[in-house]
């Protein structure tokens, strides 16, 4: 019981202690973000790598659950003879939730696990001790570009995601399903607020979604155990905080903005 | 460096998509048509029960939306609910003996208001009224009264000596 | 065994030191890894530290390059401690010192040509044909102007190593670290690598640091040698005053013997009693 609880308190100041490290991490790191500005090669670099590289998995399962919400969405409302409400359904879904969010995970899977396992790779074979030794501040060369890159693609990500799902819903909807194509986005217009929906939801969350999913693979790269099993272990970790930080954060956003 | 021409190229057309997805988001998701107006004039409602009600409802005529719901109040006096409709202003020439009912469209329920044209000569201008005014139908009441007309109709005639 | 530096007449004069190191010591968790180190480096010479494994001689090149702090002593180079200097006069001083990583470290997503101009592009405003006139000088002292275009991971070990040693001198330092350069390589690019230490040590006047184990090869290049174990200094001098060392030590370790001071044996209790080997009660 004893042991218990002195174990439990080990892990809180160990998980404390990481915690500080981490805000540190990320305030050198803005402090070199300033200085970008007359780099912008290096950013342009890293937005093909986070951004671009990553528009297929993210093209492909939005379509993917654009076109299941349509399917689900038919099924529930068919009984209740309101499928005009499909188009409602489907684009709520995305663009509240779903399109940040989803978004958000496949980036840490796809983008967040790379950026983390070469930054390890990079602590691991000495070149960024090297960087260093050469006089050149590695958070200026290659923890800020990869952060801002990063930071700027997540919610382009996440509404090419959107957008991507609910053209895949329109297809399932009105081009199988034969729902009346003008019900589908009347009532989806009549629905959907600029503000309250489209910006609240996709636009706010995928920005503070983007700022943690990168301030995470950045920082486990950089603390990662210069050893292929460190970086193995670092890289899961990305994965796994990413997702959890998320999903808590889609809860507090979802309570301050769609809560009743 | 022509590779990194190419890179440049990649990331502008990404962005590009991005942007261009989140204005399909804006154009074709969202209500951006009804923003910015407001250019509408505001009339005032009372109804004793408005139900679901909800700002920015729509208030149609003869099923055509002409407005939308700009305010709910109520009114600590009458107790009665003051409903502000703002309409559009090409459609001024509403009566001033118009009904505005609070009614229920298709099964899932959002309610709007439904104005019924009258036949005055007089037109609502703005910081008008509608005098004339259905309330909400409640869901309990009506079972209620179904109930007791039920009853009263399967009493036995009155006997007569 | 002595611990200071001051000692012999084969001392190198204290004006042209470059480096000097007094009373270093640093450990990490509990291991003590330097007591109380006295070092001298003089300008212009190529200076040896060897020492076993362990020892902990890739630590020092990083307290005298201002990576890690010592927990107490003073390393000065060129005049300024080291350790007390502000983030921008420590990479002040880092622009003049070059180290060559013991795996080379050239960065993975740069061709050769990017690897050795990626100082010259971070630290000077040059054109950019005179960035390739100087890259490919560089290139050219160390033998790989023709593998300008490859990248890191096409190459061998030991060209690994040369684009490096180009990197190194890319800005023309004052100094060069070197980290186990020739460990873990065949004889030929040995024997590159050692010609190629010693002629760039002359011809730039440089002042070169090895750190190796490598004995012979570090031998044969080194104007004065450090030995090192323990967190101490066993002993210091030129290469042929340390051969002729009473030292038992120093003896085993030049000359590879497999046992001397340091047993070959790690610690263990008796052999006889853990192959439990005892005499059996006799059945009488």
């Amino acid at each position: 019981m004893i042991d218990g609880l002195q174990r439990l308190g080990q892990l809180t100041l160990g998980w404390l202690n990481r915690l500080g490290r981490a805000t540190l991490f990320l305030l050198r790191l803005l402090g070199a973000v300033a200085t970008l500005g007359r780099r912008p090669g290096l950013v342009i670099k890293q937005l093909y790598s986070v951004g671009v590289l990553s528009l297929p998995i993210i093209a492909m399962s939005g379509l993917f659950v654009g076109m299941v919400l349509g399917l689900q969405g038919y099924a529930n409302l068919v009984d209740f003879g309101a499928t005009s409400s499909l188009g409602t359904v489907v684009a709520l879904s995305l663009v509240r939730e779903l399109g940040p969010v989803l978004a958000a995970l496949l980036y840490a899977a796809r983008a967040g696990s790379a950026v983390t396992a070469e930054i390890g790779l990079m602590k691991a074979t000495e070149q960024l001790a090297a960087m260093q030794m050469m006089a050149v501040d590695p958070f200026a060369r290659v923890f800020a570009p990869r952060f801002v890159a990063g930071f700027i693609a997540m919610p382009l990500l996440a509404g090419i995601f959107t957008a991507i799902g609910i053209l895949g819903g329109y297809f399932v909807a009105v081009k199988q399903l034969g729902v009346d194509s003008g019900a589908f986005w009347s009532q989806m217009q009549a629905a959907v607020g600029l503000v309250d929906d489209v910006i609240n939801g996709v636009v706010i969350k995928s920005v503070a979604f983007g700022w943690v999913a990168n301030w995470i693979a950045v920082f486990e790269g950089y603390d990662a155990i210069p050893t292929s099993e460190g970086i193995s272990l670092a890289t899961t970790r990305t994965v796994v905080n990413t997702a959890l930080v998320v999903l808590a954060l889609d809860f507090v956003l979802t309570a301050i903005f769609f809560g009743v | 460096m022509g590779n990194f021409k190419k890179l440049e190229l990649a990331v502008g057309a990404f962005v590009a998509l991005g942007l261009a997805a989140f204005f399909m988001l804006a154009m074709k998701v969202s209500n951006i048509a009804e923003l910015g107006e407001d250019k509408g004039y505001k009339v005032t409602a009372r109804f004793e029960n408005i139900g679901g009600l909800k700002v920015r409802a729509p208030v149609t005529l003869g099923g055509v939306r002409i407005g939308r719901v700009a305010g709910i109040d109520l009114d600590m006096r009458s107790y009665e609910a003051v409903v502000t409709l703002s309409i559009e202003p090409q459609y001024n020439q509403l009566p001033t003996d118009s009904n505005a009912s609070i009614l229920t469209s298709g099964v899932l329920g959002e309610q709007y208001v439904g104005l019924e044209p009258g036949g005055m000569d007089e037109y609502l201008m703005n910081g008008g009224s509608l005098k004339l005014t259905q309330s909400a139908l409640v869901l309990e009441k009506l079972i209620g009264r179904m109930l007791t007309n039920a009853v009263s109709d399967d009493k036995p005639p009155a006997k007569t000596p | 065994m002595s611990a200071t530096a001051f000692a012999s007449p084969s001392d190198p004069p204290a004006e042209s030191l470059l480096v000097t190191v007094r009373g270093l010591s640093f450990h990490r968790g509990d291991r003590i890894i330097f007591q109380s180190v006295d070092l001298d480096i003089p300008r212009g010479k190529v200076t040896a530290i060897m020492g076993p494994s362990g020892a902990g001689k890739t630590t020092l090149l990083r307290l005298i390059g201002g990576q890690i702090r010592p927990d107490a002593g003073r390393i000065e180079v060129d005049g300024a401690c080291v350790h007390e200097l502000g983030r921008k006069e420590l990479y002040q001083l880092r622009k003049r010192m070059s180290m060559l990583f013991q795996s080379g470290a050239l960065f993975t997503d740069l061709t050769v040509f990017e690897n050795v101009a990626f100082p010259l592009r971070e630290h000077t405003r040059l054109p950019e044909h005179l960035i390739r006139t100087l890259v490919l000088m560089k290139l050219e002292a160390v033998g790989l102007r023709g593998a300008r275009d490859l990248m890191p991971s096409e190459l061998s070990g030991g060209m690994a190593r040369r684009a490096a040693l180009a990197r190194a001198i890319a800005l023309d330092p004052m100094m060069i670290l070197y980290d186990e350069p020739f460990s873990g390589q065949d004889p030929i690019t040995m024997g590159v690598l050692i010609k190629l230490i010693r002629t760039l040590n002359d011809a730039l006047g440089l002042t070169s640091i090895i750190v190796s184990h490598d004995v012979k090869e570090t031998a044969s290049i080194a104007d004065y040698i450090y030995l090192i174990s323990e967190g101490l200094v066993v002993d210091h001098g030129p290469p042929n005053a340390l051969e002729g060392s009473n030292s038992a030590w120093v003896e085993q370790f030049l000359h590879a013997l497999p046992d001397g001071p340091m047993c070959f044996h790690y610690p263990a209790p008796a052999y006889a009693e853990d192959l439990a080997l005892r005499e059996e009660p006799s059945c009488d």
